[in-house]
């Protein structure tokens, strides 16, 4: 594998009273990879925005560190801090707080551009600003004019992962970009990040409740529950050979339409499903493989 | 067949803008009868959360319904509500979740608080008779009583998002409208949810609007489902039609580009 340009090293984050801590990242290990994707999911709650505030800068590891090409962060190098800031960009979970109400969405895209590409002229800023609007699927026209608040939901979401766009990064942390996007302009995304991520060698962290997407996009996956990453490893044998509980019932929760839910086979499941959340929340510090990248933290018996 | 709890005829909303209006919702009848729970699946920006506003009779301008557009509610032009009608109207007859609902209640009052508010605008009713209706609310909900002495942040995501649940059944509606309740929550958490709401839904007999983008979940839960496109509901039907014999060429291929969990990936091209 390519090496590493972004790793978290034992990074543990902890909230709360000293009588009560939670533990939003607990031992957290991953390293992201020049034109790879990984893929995030897990429990709400359990420290997917946790992971991506970390590597964002916003919140500092109680322990552990983070390493940017190899060099740990943070010893106060003002450049390096710089290069980082600019190489690593993040598209927001909720694109109503992300996006200024006084602005226009030309705006929106015009200052990244400013800030980030100083050479371009007026004329070539436009055309960039056109491409990024044609890239999210949107009628630059007729969005450019706008304000925040006179698009829809969906739209508004495009509109961020066109800013984070912008200044051609080298990782992008996406927490669940395509989240309130219907399947056909998330497919456009989706697409579009594979595309970015291949032609610009981008690394990716993508972080997702829709597992399908995950399959779709990722090359690796992890799955988090209460702080912990309980399982990891190649995407497809994560998914076609579940081997930790918690990763098991969430692909039983995945929307199926075969499936309806009066099933009665749905019962049983639900029925373990406190018992498993309990189990998993358990500190593991153990590793298991089960085949080649393939790794999980073993379930206490029961 | 008994009378639908909603009933929407030729609906027709513009947004109103300074050079050029937007018509939003083109045209739009379909009826949701008691019980039922009715799907209504469309790309975002197709006017989804403007129809539910319009009948929550929620909507604001510079959204305007055209003359002609008729929303019924068991019977009841919801259109042609007064002030006084319309305070008796919402929640008792109709009572909405709204798209991002986990952050819709008010950070400074405790759970208890925003149950004895929503309890107390219906009439008179005691702090202890509040804390008992609510207790028995969240029980529906699958949510412990210590709950109503927290405030909002204390609680999880799903919590939050089912709290808001129980504070919208709290006065019995006919119709619970859900803008797509679960988009920020995990699978597991999800499928509770919204397996809860059809056993209750069955239990109590209201009928659920239920606002997605997610079709394959929808078919799951779904009695029948309407697919809207630009503004036109182009295809309702029940949901294993829909699933497996769509008939329209766009709920065609909607199905088509949705990724799949398991086998062979290949890449997809957005529908439009
Ligand atoms: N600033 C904070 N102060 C206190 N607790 C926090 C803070 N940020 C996160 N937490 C807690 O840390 C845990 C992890 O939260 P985080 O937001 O990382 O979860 P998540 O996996 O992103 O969930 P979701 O899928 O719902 O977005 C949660 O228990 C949360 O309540
Ligand atoms: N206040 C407003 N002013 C002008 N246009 C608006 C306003 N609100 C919504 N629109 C437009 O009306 C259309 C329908 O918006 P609506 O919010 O109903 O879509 P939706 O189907 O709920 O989408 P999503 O799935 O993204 O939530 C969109 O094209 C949107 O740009
Ligand atoms: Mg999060
Ligand atoms: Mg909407």
């Amino acid at each position: 594998m390519s090496d590493a340009i972004l790793t978290l090293d034992n990074v543990t984050k902890v909230f709360g009273r000293a009588d009560k801590p939670v533990y939003a990242a607990r031992a957290v290990s991953f390293a992201l990879h020049p034109g790879r994707t990984l893929a995030l999911v897990g429990e709400s709650g359990s420290g997917k925005t946790t992971a991506a505030r970390l590597i964002m800068r916003e919140y500092t590891p109680d322990e552990g560190q983070l390493l940017f090409r190899g060099v740990p962060l943070g010893k106060g190098d003002a450049r390096a801090l710089r290069n980082y800031r600019s190489s690593v960009q993040m598209v927001f979970q909720d694109p109503f707080a992300s996006l200024n109400p006084t602005h226009t969405i030309r705006y929106h895209l015009e200052r990244p551009l400013k800030l980030h590409q100083k050479g371009l002229t007026s004329a070539q800023r436009q055309a960039a600003i056109v491409e990024l609007l044609e890239r999210v699927k949107l009628d630059p026209k007729l969005i450019m004019p706008k304000f925040p608040h006179e698009l829809s939901g969906g739209q508004r979401q495009r509109i961020s992962i066109a800013r984070a766009l912008a200044v051609n990064p080298q990782v992008i942390v996406a927490d669940e970009p395509t989240s309130m996007l219907d399947v056909s302009v998330r497919q456009g995304i989706l697409n579009l990040l594979n595309d970015m991520k291949a032609e610009l060698k981008l690394a990716l962290l993508y972080i997702t409740h829709d597992i399908a997407t995950a399959r779709y996009v990722a090359d690796d996956i992890m799955v988090m529950y209460a702080g912990q990453i309980v399982e990891w490893g190649a995407v497809n044998k994560v998914l076609d050979d579940p081997q930790h509980p918690y990763t098991r019932l969430l692909l039983s929760a995945v929307p199926d339409p075969d499936r309806r839910f009066d099933d009665v086979r749905f019962a049983d499941e639900l029925g373990r499903v406190e018992e498993i959340r309990t189990l998993s929340a358990r500190p593991q510090p153990e590793t298991a493989q089960a085949g080649e990248n393939h790794f999980y933290r073993p379930f206490p018996a029961v | 067949m008994s009378d639908p709890v909603l009933s929407v005829r030729n609906l027709n909303i513009d947004y109103i803008g300074a050079e050029t209006n937007f018509h939003a919702v083109k045209n739009v009848s379909f009826d949701i009868a008691p019980g039922e729970f009715f799907g209504l699946a469309g790309e975002s920006g197709c006017g989804k959360s403007t129809i539910a506003f319009a009948v929550s009779r929620l909507h604001r301008p510079p959204a305007l319904i055209r003359t002609g557009s008729e929303i019924l509610v068991s019977g009841r032009d919801v259109l042609g509500l007064n002030d006084a009608d319309l305070r008796k109207f919402r929640w008792r007859e109709v009572a909405m979740v709204f798209q991002s609902a986990m952050n819709s209640l008010n950070p400074v009052l405790t759970i208890e608080a925003q149950f004895y508010d929503v309890l107390r605008a219906h009439g008179p009713i005691s702090r202890a008779e509040a804390r008992a209706r609510a207790t028995e609310l969240l029980k529906l909900v699958d949510i412990a009583p210590e709950r109503l002495d927290n405030y909002p942040h204390q609680c999880s995501g799903g919590m939050r998002q089912r709290i808001v649940i129980a504070i919208c059944l709290a006065l019995n509606p006919k119709l619970l409208i859900m803008d797509e309740p679960t988009t920020a929550l995990d699978v597991v958490v999800q499928r509770e949810i919204l397996q809860r709401i059809d056993v209750l839904r069955k239990r109590l007999g209201f009928s659920v609007l239920f606002i997605t983008h997610d079709l394959g979940l929808m078919v799951q839960v779904s009695d029948r489902i309407g697919i809207m496109l630009e503004g036109e509901l182009v295809e309702v039907n029940d949901a294993q039609t829909i699933y497996r014999h769509p008939q329209h060429p766009y709920t065609q291929r909607l199905w088509a580009s949705m990724p799949k969990l398991h086998g062979e990936q290949t890449r997809r091209e957005p529908v439009l």
